[in-house]
């Protein structure tokens, strides 16, 4: 059925175009229901290309533009089942954030939705292209419109800051992939993924192909807001509306994930497939700090969607660090953590909104207490924080089950407690944010917290019950992921068929039909140390969260040789998340160099 | 094919970049921002020279004429046209921020931090 590969793609963007062009014609609910319209549409089309995809490799070739003698000569759609699974989240959240959207945004609602439109269909043809340069041009439209998103209420200071800070760092990051993009069409004179892959496969590999790996590699992962990359994020993040957020968050940031392994599995696994330690380690390495970093600078927020936003990055990392492992087991459980964390980080952004939109405040300080008037909203929050530890078949827990096993296989069995200490304190962040909030506990004040400024309130009375609702049913659909029966057995069959270079080339070029599986629908059974880990990931939450909220019960002398110890390294990190554009792309730069050095050294 | 193209390009690139972190002009940054995606029509057009060859119109020229590559041509097209899109938005944020604080120095519009 490859007559609906671009339908996910086409629809959305029809939507946009048909809203742009009826500009001062139309009324906000004609507009709104193209958008919803195209959205659902795409949604319902992923899923139907997911499903197929589990039986084959769709493919379809634009302009029938087919390959000739296993050359590929036109662009092509090549869908793999953890592709369309991208696809399904990013249309189905964007169908989640319109809804949300529908009363909570009021003034330049048409203008939102067509950059809604454009961004969900840039985000499905990113994960379903099977071309280099067809990915660059998606990644850079989806780009164009989340730092218009970002940047949506330009009447505030900060807002602007967001939003430069997002488009300068995403751009560059941009370039450095064309300028990779156009160093490998010049060694193999392809753009097709797969063409790519197999040309490179024959030769060997030497500085350029270091130099490209490198560039696409930081242009992903500035988009994956991965460490020294990471820092427009929270400050895209502080200053978006809600329902962007949970796009930006869900989504946005796992396709920079799913852009780098892509190409890692379809072209560079080829020439470097024989150094695989050496990008393994260093994969492990940028997760694991960027996993540290996000959750402990998490920690020190006061501002509710900053502190999400720096618990995504530390997420963000932690799927770093799973794709790093260069293993099925691994890569399935990311696949699962996606689905999982995209849900629930999701609904937590749309919680606050909620809290937004009823208090016109979103500080954790000054809503001290407030939130016990929302008392559905609070058990969601909490619901979501929990879901995030990775707790025994709650939320996140097949994700990190998976990542588990992959570490155990590859024997890097330090790897694991150090992913749970880190969701641990950025689960802390969170639980600590949502009892100072919806339970009152804890001192209102806490000299830690870093301030910001408050942000401007939706401009007139949203309508709470519905946005509850939405985010309820995020929130819930993300609890289940982990007791879903079979799917991360389907996860870890598409991780197979991701990390199947020559199988994915055969397809692609040759019109082979893939090795199909038949797959159980069960619960996927669990090792005792994920349990384990799952436990401890738990306590170190309740010890840290805790510990924000109570410290000050904690003996004097204890607190200042705590803070004598911990107080230098965090004021440094605070004062280098500078918020100044320049400071940004100078840490892009070194991160640049130190990625390309250590390899340039390794991948010989 | 000579190396000269590609040290230009990677030269291009890196003092767009130098302009970019030393900025004092959200105006400047943006002209930065420009000169570093122009390394990349360097480079691709480097990428797509042929010793020789002829612009890549076939129209009445005889099989086998030599010719430069035309898909890094279309390459730099789309890059360009993708690329003055992400310009008008960064100048159009910038714009906003002088209207609000007659100011463009990046550094004073920061309000997030830490």
């Amino acid at each position: 059925m490859s007559w609906m590969l671009p339908l996910p793609v086409v629809l959305p963007l029809l939507a946009a175009a048909v809203n742009a062009a009826l500009d001062h014609v139309t009324p906000r609910w004609a507009h709104d229901s193209v958008t919803v319209a195209g959205l659902a549409s795409s949604f319902v089309f992923s899923i139907l290309i997911m499903v197929d995809s589990m039986s084959g490799e769709p493919l379809h070739w634009f302009s029938g533009w087919t390959p000739r003698g296993g050359v590929a000569i036109g662009i092509g759609f090549a869908v793999d089942p953890l592709g369309a699974g991208m696809a399904v989240l990013a249309s189905g959240l964007a169908l989640a954030a319109v809804l949300y959207s529908l009363t909570y945004i009021e003034t330049e609602s048409r203008n939102y939705d067509i950059l809604i439109g454009a961004f969900g269909g840039a985000m499905c043809g990113f994960a379903l292209t099977g071309d280099l340069f067809n990915m660059f041009v998606w990644f850079e439209l989806m780009g164009v419109a989340a730092y218009a998103l970002a940047g949506f209420k330009v009447s505030e200071l900060g807002n602007l800051q967001g939003g430069i800070n997002m488009a300068v760092t995403n751009t560059v990051g941009a370039y450095f992939i064309l300028i990779g993009v156009a160093l490998l069409y010049a060694r193999t004179g392809a753009l097709n993924l797969a063409q790519i892959g197999r040309t490179l496969a024959g030769q060997h590999a030497g500085g350029v192909e270091i130099v490209a790996l490198t560039l696409i590699l930081v242009g992903f992962l500035v988009k994956a807001a991965i460490v020294p990359f990471h820092f427009w994020l929270a400050d895209a993040h502080a200053v978006a509306p809600a329902p962007v957020c949970l796009l930006f968050s869900g989504v946005m940031v796992e396709l920079g994930l799913f852009g780098a392994a892509r190409v890692y599995w379809t072209i560079f696994d080829a020439p470097f497939g024989a150094h695989q330690i050496a990008i393994r380690n260093v994969l492990i390495v940028f997760g694991l700090v960027t996993a540290f970093v996000g959750a402990v600078m998490a920690f020190l927020q006061s501002h509710l969607k900053r502190l999400l936003a720096y618990s995504t990055i530390s997420h963000a990392g932690m799927m770093l660090a799973g794709v790093g492992l260069l293993d099925s087991k691994s890569l399935g459980g990311v696949a699962t953590l996606v689905l999982s964390h995209g849900l629930l980080k999701g609904g937590l952004f749309l919680a606050c909104g909620v809290l937004l939109a009823q208090f016109k405040q979103i500080d954790e300080l000054r809503l001290f207490g407030k939130g016990r008037a929302l008392p559905v909203l609070g058990v969601l929050f909490g619901l979501g924080a929990v879901g995030l530890i990775g707790l025994p078949y709650v939320g996140s827990y097949v994700g990190h089950a998976g990542i588990d096993e992959g570490a155990t296989l590859a024997h890097l069995t330090w790897v694991s407690p150090l992913l749970m200490l880190a969701a641990g304190i950025s689960s802390a962040a969170i639980l600590r944010a949502g009892a100072r909030v919806f339970l009152g506990w804890g001192p209102s004040h806490d000299w830690l917290l870093s301030q910001q400024p408050p942000e401007d309130p939706p401009e007139r009375d949203a309508r709470v019950p519905l946005m509850v609702a939405i985010t309820g049913v995020v929130i819930v659909l993300g609890l289940v992921v982990s007791i879903v029966p079979g799917l991360s057995q389907r996860a870890e069959y598409g991780a197979e068929r991701f990390r199947d270079r020559a199988g994915y080339a055969e397809r692609v070029l040759h019109g082979k039909p893939m090795k199909t599986k038949v797959l159980p629908y069960a619960i996927q059974p669990t090792t005792g140390e994920s349990v384990v880990y799952g436990i401890g990931a738990g306590l170190v939450t309740l010890l840290f969260a805790a510990f924000g909220l109570w410290r000050n019960r904690l003996s004097d002398a204890w607190r200042t040789s705590a803070g004598r110890v911990a107080g230098p390294p965090l004021a440094v990190l605070k004062e280098v998340h500078s918020g100044v554009i320049g400071d940004y792309v100078m840490w892009i730069t070194l991160g640049t160099a130190l990625l390309g050095g250590v390899w340039a050294l390794t991948l010989r | 094919m000579s190396v000269l193209p590609y040290l230009v390009a990677g030269w291009i690139c890196v003092i767009g970049l130098y302009g970019i972190v030393t900025s004092r002009d959200l105006i400047h940054l943006a002209l930065c921002l420009t000169v570093t995606q122009s390394s990349t029509y360097v480079l691709l057009l480097a990428v797509g020279y042929v010793q020789g060859g002829g612009p890549p119109i076939f129209k009445g020229v005889e099989l086998g004429t030599t010719a430069v590559d035309p898909v890094v041509q279309s390459l730099t097209l789309t890059d360009i046209v993708v690329s003055v899109t992400v310009l008008a938005l960064i100048l159009a944020l910038a714009l906003d921020v002088h209207s609000e604080i007659e100011t463009m120095d990046p550094d004073r519009i920061v309000e997030l931090q830490g």
